[in-house]
């Protein structure tokens, strides 16, 4: 049964869009590979099917007296309780209270718990909410059925399957969206990161002439803008035994920054514009607004002749000439609006400034705070300036103040205009010049709407030895939180040191070994650790305790927990163990306590995300740990007997409870000899 | 024997009383043979009357029959308009009033408005059947060529793709100036409906809460 996989697939599961692309495995040979697009049957209308390319990730919870059951069909079902794709979308403009999006960008948010249902937002009371989880799960599976309605004698089960991230996605969001996958079914799915798709999008239609466009020594940088994030990430070009190799040296930060801001931006010009003459606009036409902008905009950054385009906004009612609101964009509004207020060129020591949150924010998400998008490059750039300091092919000079890239990859629909993307390479160029170094040049042939799902489906064969295969690796190394020997100074947040568990650029497939630290573990209690990645730090090996560091080199995550069950220990008994991490094969971070003793592993859990719910603010999950911490303190001083009668107070507490009424809480484990 | 005609008997005698019954007897089986003869005849001539006459129809004189066949193929035969059903269309109306307002502009009394608002709704309705357009069909032009460029119709064309007009005589290949290059669609990809779907609402009242 070798022929059982007749197709790569890759899918897109994007912020905004998802998109399905595959090849057939027999019609690839060597770096050639056709590749085709999947039409997704979708809910167009109430009671009308249609297949597009892209399927909106859009999730809408209708009322059950909204639409007629018998409109809400599918191909491959009858009755649908949640509309997903276009008509979800269409309908949300109009109705948001019952209307999920973004959920992928909730996967990544620290501080909230993602298979917790708790969207929409402002959904009132009755509406039943779903989980940022979930909702990602019913995407996924819209996507297995209509490629199974496609293929019903080849079900996506049984293909090579890719599923993209972003690149900054912390292991509990790679982790949930692998969960998702194999909860829908599709345990066959492997996770690859959408600057590394892109970039395998572009080597697969240059049909193998990509070795002509970069040399040994080549930086590429990708910069993906989506509809909703920006994603950035450096490629370094080295050699090994004559043959070209490609890695992932460096991989930015989550920036919740895309191109619907960029629309939503020059509707607030707008807004403002005609309220100025006296018109008041309701949230419907503030959408209607945006649209329209959207196509003004395009049509004045295609043409640089046009100096203004109309912007119309329909009325609701039937009468359309009449109540019809008429505005126009101008040049000068899109350029200080967008190329000024999203890609200004900018010295490249700046950094990402946090200032007071503007009207483009949204209740709930952490959106980018400083919208331009050049200020989060330069910042990236500068901090990976020794990102590829290991490779001997790439050579900086001494004196250089951030990375050099010598070729630029732009991903995402924003990049259509030529004027955007000139202005990124202006940018990148401005600060090259000013290092002395070579300008770089923008890699051509990008397919900028489906490249990150086609690039994935190419990665899907080129994983069975079909092609150039970047190496990668994990882009971060992990900590753990350990508690340090001194004394804790009253107001000051105790001294925590940082013990390295998964070392920089670990491989699919490996693990680390365990270092050479020990935790006592109460069994059948939660016990939490404080999770810590750096993605600047490469030099740290597994057992590397961190006394000091700077604070732009570690990123705290959400904490990770694990619950010893009780099957072979009493429950209350210490059981030091090690923590050890291993990268799956699919691309998740799996990280597991070791006993000691016995060998037994128990898995550690990502999603801990429980301590708030998602209305309140950030501020008091910075609590939570410090008290545990000095709870800790004092745990130290106890003696063992003392712990292990502990637990029986918060035994029957479920997670959730307990984690809301941290004074009760007595700590669960401490540091063994160190 | 005497015979005396003028002489009529007074009394009825046995024979004669013989002679009157058979007379009866007699009228009656006439009248009997005769009607059952009768209706003998009319069943038969109902039958029969097809058996000979159609022998007469296929045999006689081939040579006239040959010469009158086209005649007998004149009859005219029914012909069959095809009733389009109505859901495409009605599909149509809606995707054009729900993209491009198409209906609300075409019901509008424009005369009342000045060019300028007309304008402003017009471009929403172009963009809109624009995309309907783009999106649902796959329009190309029947002829590739530049209009105003001299081409030939070449013999056996398809009078449904060109339309030949002006100084129609003698045969194909004929000679002309491409006026219009004409459209086709190559497909059609309208959205699939649901069992019971209402296409005949193109749009819903809205109600807003």
């Amino acid at each position: 049964m070798s022929d059982e996989k007749r197709y790569a697939v890759g899918i897109d599961l994007g912020t905004t869009n998802s998109v399905v692309s595959w090849v057939t495995l027999q019609q690839c040979e060597g770096e050639k590979a056709p590749l085709e697009i999947l039409g997704i049957p979708q809910l167009t209308a109430p009671g009308e099917v249609e297949e597009r390319q892209q399927l909106p990730s859009f999730l809408y919870l209708p009322h059950e007296a909204e639409i007629r059951p018998e409109d809400l069909v599918l191909p491959w079902r009858e009755k649908v309780d949640h509309i997903v794709g276009v008509l979800a979308r269409e309908l949300g403009s109009k109705t948001p209270i019952r209307l999920v999006s973004s959920a992928k960008s909730w996967l990544c948010h620290a501080g909230v718990n993602c298979k917790e249902p708790f969207l929409p937002i402002e959904a009132p009371e009755e509406v039943p909410r779903v989980s940022p989880y979930q909702a990602s799960m019913e995407y996924l599976q819209h996507l297995r059925d209509a490629w199974n309605y496609h293929h019903p004698d080849d079900p996506l089960e049984q293909q090579h399957l890719v599923i993209t991230v972003p690149a900054s996605f912390d292991p509990a969001a790679r982790e949930l969206t692998a969960e998702a996958a194999r909860e829908s079914g599709l345990n066959n799915a492997i996770l690859l990161e959408e600057p590394q798709a892109a970039l395998y999008s572009w080597i697969q239609r240059t049909q193998g002439t990509w070795r002509d466009q970069v040399t040994v020594g080549d930086i590429i940088l990708v910069v993906d803008v989506g509809g909703g994030t920006t994603d950035l990430s450096l490629i370094a070009v080295t050699e090994e035994d004559g043959n070209l190799q490609l890695n992932r040296v460096a991989v930015g930060d989550h920036i919740l920054l895309g191109g619907d801001n960029m629309d939503l931006a020059l509707a607030y010009v707008v807004k403002m514009k005609l309220e100025q003459e006296g018109t008041q606009l309701d949230p419907w036409q503030i959408q209607a607004l945006t649209h329209s902008c959207r196509e003004a905009k395009e049509q004045l950054l295609a043409d640089p002749e046009v100096t203004s385009a109309p912007v119309i906004v329909p009325s609701r009612g039937s009468k359309l000439i009449g109540g019809t609101l008429r505005s126009e964009l101008t040049r000068e509004e899109v350029d200080r609006t967008l190329i000024e207020g999203f890609f200004p060129i900018v010295e490249i020591d700046e950094k990402p400034v946090s200032r007071p949150r503007t009207g483009l924010t949204t209740l709930g998400l952490p959106y980018a705070q400083d919208a331009r998008i050049t200020t989060h490059l330069a910042y990236f750039l500068s901090r990976q300036v020794s990102a590829a300091d290991e490779l001997e092919d790439i050579q900086l000079p001494e004196n250089a103040r951030f990375i050099h890239p010598s070729a630029v990859l732009l991903n995402g629909g924003v990049f259509k205009a030529e004027l955007l993307s000139e202005r990124i390479l202006e940018a990148v160029n401005h600060w090259l010049i000013r290092d002395d170094a070579e300008p770089a040049r923008l890699l051509e042939g990008a397919d900028l709407d489906l490249a990150v799902s086609r690039g994935a489906a190419y990665y899907g064969y080129v994983r069975l030895g079909g092609g150039v295969r970047i190496r990668g690796g994990t882009a971060a190394a992990y900590y753990v939180g350990v508690e340090s020997a001194m004394p804790a100074i009253p107001g000051f947040p105790p001294p925590i040191r940082l013990l390295c568990i998964a070392p920089f650029g670990m491989e699919e497939g490996t693990e680390a070994p365990l270092p050479p630290y020990e935790f006592g573990v109460v069994v059948g209690e939660p016990v939490r650790f404080r999770f810590f990645a750096s993605t600047i730090r490469r030099e740290d090996q597994v057992g590397t305790l961190l006394d000091q560091w700077r604070e732009d080199e570690i990123e705290e995550l959400d904490e990770i927990e694990i619950t010893l069950p009780p099957e072979n220990h009493k429950p209350g008994e210490v059981v030091p163990v090690k923590l050890a991490a291993a990268v799956t094969e699919v691309g998740t971070l799996r990280l597991e306590a070791v006993a000691k003793d016995t060998g037994e592993r128990w898995k550690i859990e990502f999603e801990v995300r429980e301590k708030e719910t998602p209305a309140t603010t950030s501020s008091s999950s910075t609590e939570t740990p410090t008290q545990i911490e000095t709870e800790m303190e004092q745990a130290l001083e106890n003696d063992v007997q003392q712990q292990t009668e502990e637990p029986s107070e918060t035994k029957d507490e479920n997670p959730t409870a307990e984690a809301t009424q941290d004074d009760d809480k007595k700590p669960a484990f401490w540091p063994f000899k160190k | 024997m005497k015979t005396d005609l003028s002489q009529l008997p007074t009394t009825l005698d046995a024979l004669h009383l013989v002679l009157a019954l058979a007379v009866f007897i007699l009228l009656f089986l006439l009248v009997l043979v005769l009607s059952i003869a009768v209706i003998v005849l009319l069943k038969r001539s109902s039958q029969p009357a097809r058996v000979e006459e159609t022998p007469p129809t296929i045999k006689p004189q081939p040579p006239t029959a040959v010469k009158e066949k086209p005649e007998p193929a004149a009859p005219p035969k029914p012909v069959i308009l095809r009733e389009p059903t109505p859901d495409a269309a009605l599909q149509l109306l809606g995707l054009l009033q729900g993209e491009a307002r198409f209906i609300d502009f075409i019901e509008e009394n424009i005369s009342a408005y000045s060019d300028a608002d007309v304008g402003a709704a017009a471009r929403i309705v172009h963009e809109g059947c624009r995309k309907i357009l783009k999106d649902h069909f796959d329009i190309e032009p029947v002829r590739s060529e530049k209009e105003g460029s001299r081409i030939t119709v070449p013999k056996g064309f398809d009078p449904a793709e060109i339309r030949i007009t002006g100084n129609i005589v003698g045969q194909p290949p004929f000679q002309g100036v491409l006026v219009h290059r004409g459209w086709r669609v190559a497909k059609v990809k309208l959205p699939q409906l649901s069992e019971g779907h209402k296409v005949e609402i193109l749009a819903p009242a809205e109600v807003e809460l």
